[in-house]
């Protein structure tokens, strides 16, 4: 028996070693003919991009494009690496990690979201209505039951059952937990005091899921669940999701025209820089837990065959490209923020036309 | 000892000189070959090993640096105010991982007890195939039955539990099923395999006539399987269930799915808790933070260093069992 043992681990240990032997090459492929982009960051906007590049190998079949949404910190750190030829990202980059990037980089707004309120007990019927102040003292596990008065009260006519709130948050880092944490933060001084913005946070309570997917999961199937989860997960899994007060005092549900509200308002203020939070927006019929997810590009771009490509990709994807948001639940950006994108990627047209052949 | 011994030379040098003779060099370069080769092989893993752990203690200094011991011995982990210590995920890791082999040791032994030594023998090959089976299984389905499956199941009954128990602390905090007793049952089936399928194979190596002298001194069947068979088989099943907790301890993708992801030390079962590995899968993609990524790749670190410390402490089992009994096998 000690032999055969033996023998196994020796096995075992020359497949190891072979295996250990062979992983060494994983180059980053270019290209024999046309122009291959590649980019990596957020999966909140996967969906959309994947539908762009679909869409656009049908106009300008010569450009091959390739994301990878391997989260939005992976995206920054392979375009700080120049592994990739643009990034995106839920959050903008802060004036600290614009600073730690090689050479000045381009935010481009792509498309606007929203994080939608989730949750699921027994016998629901209608909307329930939040108010900023309420979901955070939910959050913060300050109100425990939903037949909480706070909660009664701004829901007449709805009897919330004598049920314990069970929290559900996401566990992976994620541009969603950012938006609805930044979103918390902004109307609660509390929850911004106690647990702060980011992608991810030391949770006062709840149960950590992992993904959309993974919280819309065990919201659907946890009594008394609460959660938060991009739009587009709510309603692919019929999911109730609330209505939340607006600063205008609205009670206001997500949808592409809501979040399009949130968006416009913001315009003017993106003029100067367009990495504004347009979380609880004042605009009529705004809804508040709204926010942009970006594109980055580097300003001067050294390859002028890929920044030719690059811009063309841009461009559609700013014009043609915003009819595909509404199917996919983002909002389409309203067309003064398209106007500023479009003088954006003139500045990357002619960085790299500057930069030459290089 | 009874071979006629030959006349000149005592046997193996003799026929070793007679081999080399006929096969000359050929058969000497491939020898040496063989041996450097295999070497070469060996030392790689050697190597591989090193080359990680200088990585990992590389990429996690700013962490280890800025926390010092407070990073394993703090439980604090908020990434928005900068503050790392994984003692929880350490807590949780070892918690889940030993509650799993308590659970899966009773089943795992017993089945391969019944399939060495009492099974019928037309049972013994379809009944070892399906638990080997266990073992196949890819850890995300794990991970989505334990979610569909085992978590609705175990929610009434934790509820029952803390209706009867809940003054025990083990049973208190909300039953939402989600949690550690979830994460180490998942975990349970999954190891079950390994001790069921190493403890098999270890009690058939135990020699027959062990068992028949047991039975000529009038043992039972109890007796002999309790005395002798398992006696001898001891350091084998003891490292059945090392390798199991080894494979516990690792285990990402199923226990991230049913554990709840909590960075706290919790004192129930049924509550949310968090493991090393989980954690790292979980905030690695979007750590955007120098520190933030330094101190999950210094959680990698403390996970290796809990693997070897598990081995070497299975090591050391195993050598103070079989120095008790030395059995002839």
């Amino acid at each position: 028996m000690r032999g055969r043992g033996r023998q196994a681990i020796l096995a075992l240990v020359l497949v190891l070693g072979t295996a250990g032997c062979g992983k060494q090459s994983s180059s980053p492929s270019g290209s024999a003919s046309g122009v291959t982009l590649t980019g990596a960051g957020a999966s909140f906007p996967y969906p959309l991009y994947s539908k762009w590049i679909a869409e656009y190998a049908k106009v300008a079949p010569e450009a091959r494009i390739n994301y990878q949404s391997i989260g939005s910190g992976g995206g920054i750190q392979q375009l700080k690496a120049g592994t990739v030829d643009f990034g995106a990202s839920d959050a903008p980059l802060s004036d600290e990690e614009m600073k730690a990037m090689p050479a000045p980089i381009i935010h481009l707004p792509a498309a606007a979201g929203a994080v939608a309120v989730v949750y699921s007990f027994p016998n629901l019927r209608g909307t329930l209505r939040f108010t900023g102040p309420v979901l955070a003292a939910i959050f913060l596990g300050e109100i425990t039951r939903w037949n909480d008065d706070r909660i009664a009260q701004l829901n007449p006519g709805v009897t919330t059952p004598d049920l314990p709130i069970a929290v559900i948050h996401r566990s992976d880092g994620s541009g969603t937990t950012h938006l609805f944490t930044s979103y918390l933060a902004t109307v609660s001084k509390r929850w911004s005091d106690k647990a702060g913005l980011g992608k991810s946070v030391k949770w006062p309570v709840g149960i950590g899921a992992k993904g959309n997917e993974g919280v819309a999961g065990m919201v659907k199937q946890t009594p008394g669940a609460i959660g938060y989860v991009e739009l587009a997960y709510a309603i692919q899994n019929t999911l109730s999701f609330g209505a939340i007060q607006s600063p205008a005092g609205e009670f206001v549900t997500p949808s592409a025209a809501s979040v399009a509200a949130a968006t416009t308002g913001a315009a003017s203020a993106m003029q100067k820089d367009v990495r504004v939070s347009i979380v609880n927006s004042a605009g009529a019929g705004a809804y508040p837990i709204s926010g942009f997810t970006y594109l980055l590009v580097y300003r001067e771009q050294k390859n002028a065959a890929k920044a030719e490509a690059l811009v063309g990709f841009l461009k559609w994807a700013m014009s043609q490209g915003q009819s595909y948001a509404e199917d996919l639940d983002y909002a389409p950006l309203p067309e003064a923020v398209v106007a500023l994108n479009e003088d954006a990627i003139q500045i990357i047209a002619a960085g790299s036309s500057g930069a030459g052949a290089g | 000892m009874s071979a006629p011994a030959p006349a000149s030379a005592s046997p193996p040098d003799g026929r070793r000189a007679s081999l080399q003779r006929r096969s000359a060099f050929g058969a000497n370069l491939a020898d040496r070959a063989f041996r450097w080769g295999t070497l070469a092989f060996g030392a790689s893993v050697i190597a591989l090993i090193g080359f990680l752990a200088a990585q990992l203690v590389r990429a996690s200094h700013p962490a280890l640096k800025q926390f010092g011991w407070s990073f394993i011995t703090s439980a604090a982990w908020d990434p928005v105010h900068g503050a790392f210590g994984v003692l929880f995920a350490i807590y949780g890791t070892v918690v889940t991982s030993l509650l799993a082999l308590a659970f899966a040791v009773p089943v795992g032994l017993g089945a391969a007890l019944f399939l060495a030594e009492l099974s019928p023998r037309w049972l013994r090959q379809p009944v070892s195939f399906l638990i080997e089976l266990l073992a196949a299984v890819p850890s995300i389905v794990y991970g989505l039955w334990g979610i569909f499956v085992l978590v609705p199941a175990i929610r009434p009954v934790e509820a029952w539990l803390q209706a009867r128990f809940g003054f025990i602390p083990l049973f208190q905090g909300a039953p939402y099923g989600i949690g550690m007793l979830a994460a180490a049952l998942v975990l349970s089936v999954m190891v079950l395999p390994y001790i069921t399928a190493m403890s098999r194979e270890v009690l058939q190596a135990v020699p027959a006539a062990q068992r028949e002298a047991a039975y000529a001194l009038g043992a039972t069947r109890w007796e002999t399987i309790r005395g002798p068979v398992l006696r001898s088989a001891r350091s084998g099943i003891v490292g059945a269930v090392i390798l199991a907790l080894g494979r516990a301890v690792g285990e990402t993708m199923a226990v991230t799915m049913v554990i709840g992801n909590r960075a706290e030390i919790p004192t129930s079962l049924f509550s949310p808790a968090y493991t090393l590995a989980s954690l790292i899968a979980n905030e690695f993609a979007e750590a955007t933070g120098e520190l933030h990524i330094s101190a999950l790749v210094g959680a990698a670190l403390v996970l290796l260093v809990l693997t070897i410390a598990i081995n070497a402490i299975a090591r050391l089992l195993i050598w103070r069992v079989t120095g008790g009994v030395r059995v002839a096998a």
